[in-house]
């Protein structure tokens, strides 16, 4: 039991030793732990990151939803008015349509009133020259009593 | 301690035969090949065992290898994080080799007494003392190696004159400048000195009682090993743990300027 040369080949050992780990043992494997713990951290933050993008999307959803409710409101009460308005326009239309015919037909009728009378007139006065013609036979000339004739058609008329 | 005494026969013969190292040469130039030979396997496995762990390191779902050397690297990281503030890529693979190499041969005390002896026996070798830490030259070369480093980085982060300036005028200041080199040098000089002793005289002892033990009858023994192995198991831890922290700490001081 006493320091020898024992102790000189110890050294040399230790010194290998340490030497191998600090060159080819920590660096690697201190380098694989940082590099988890930023991994780790980076995961966790983006996990973070991605939940808050979940909530502002959630907010935006709820602000386009209601938007789109609103317009849609909008929309079918302008539609409804605008229903209103047609069916009173279609209401004017036809009032109107059905005036213009009445007042067509007024005209036509009394065109053929006055056809009629004007037919009538011819006759009455084809028939009261013909009267007269056998009345007063050959005597009386067409030619000259014309006058009188269509006078007496006026009278009728 | 009295190897010539080997003929010596009973209870005192065994104790002396287990405590001779295997050696070769004469005065100085002895050897002890157990010491050494030992040293150097348990060196060199857990050198292996880590560089398989380097080899595989990812920075992904570590495996079960890794997963055991980062809890060792996570764990001497931190006690180097807690008493050394500088930046230094020396100190915390150090720590670490100090801590598994002391562990491994404190280790080798938990192995029953006989069995290497036994099998070197067969093998023709005469003595063999697996424990390297209950060698004095074991552990006084880890501890001039850490004393070296602290002189070394004492004088590389304080300058040659900042050292010596510590060493003469701290801590009473100029006008007691023999007695202040004193103090210091008996300061410095105690650092190996206790870190080498503290593990060699705690090992030394473990190892002798369980030498004790095996000399009792077969059926006291298991009753006595067992809880002095249980007991034991957190020497060695300890015995290791303190001499990482205890280098970390030395170390940092050379590294902090007054």
């Amino acid at each position: 039991m006493s320091i020898n040369a024992t102790l000189i080949g110890q050294m040399i050992t230790f010194a290998l030793l340490v030497w191998f780990t600090m060159k080819y043992i920590w660096p690697p494997l201190f380098d694989s732990l940082e590099e988890r713990k930023k991994k780790i951290a980076d995961g966790l933050a983006a996990a973070e990151r991605g939940q808050e993008e979940i909530l502002l999307a959630e907010k935006k959803a709820k602000g386009v939803l209601k938007e789109a409710k609103e317009q849609s409101s909008e929309i079918v009460t302008m539609a409804q008015k605008r229903a209103n308005e047609i069916v009173e326009e279609s209401k004017d239309t036809a009032k109107k349509e059905g005036e213009r015919l009445i007042i067509a037909a007024k005209a036509q009728i009394d065109q053929e009133i006055q056809q009629a009378k004007e037919g009538l007139r011819q006759e009455v006065a084809d028939l009261a020259l013909s009267a007269a013609e056998q009345i007063l036979g050959a005597e009386i000339d067409k030619a000259k009593h014309q006058d009188i004739v269509s006078k007496v058609s006026n009278q009728l008329g | 301690m009295a190897t010539e005494v080997h003929a010596a026969e009973g209870a005192t013969g065994y104790i002396i035969h287990h405590l001779t190292p295997l050696h070769v040469g004469e005065g100085f130039w002895t050897l002890h090949l157990d010491t050494l030979f030992f040293s150097a396997v348990l060196g060199g496995l857990f050198l292996w065992f880590f560089k398989t762990a380097a080899d595989k390191a990812t920075a992904g779902v570590p495996g079960l290898v890794q997963n055991f050397a980062e809890m060792l690297i996570e764990f001497v990281d931190n006690q180097v994080k807690d008493s050394f503030h500088g930046n230094s890529k020396l100190i915390a693979p150090l720590a670490l080799t100090i801590f598994c190499w002391v562990f491994m041969w404190n280790f080798m005390d938990l192995f029953p007494v006989d069995i290497f002896p036994l099998v070197g026996s067969m093998m023709g070798i005469e003595y063999l003392r697996v424990v390297p830490s209950t060698d004095l030259n074991a552990t006084f070369a880890m501890s001039i190696s850490v004393f070296c480093l602290i002189i070394f980085y004492s004088i590389k982060i304080k300058g040659p004159w900042g050292f010596a300036k510590e060493l003469m005028f701290q801590p009473f200041g100029p006008w007691l400048l023999p007695f202040n080199l004193l103090l210091k040098l008996v300061e410095e000089i105690a650092k190996p000195i206790s870190l080498a002793l503290r593990l060699f005289g705690n090992l030394y002892a473990g190892e002798l009682i369980f030498i004790l033990i095996a000399l009792l009858p077969w059926y006291l023994q298991p009753v006595l090993s067992f809880p002095w192995a249980i007991f034991h198991i957190l020497i060695i831890t300890l015995q290791a743990f303190i001499f990482m922290v205890l280098t970390i700490v030395y170390l940092s001081m050379a590294h902090e300027d007054h």
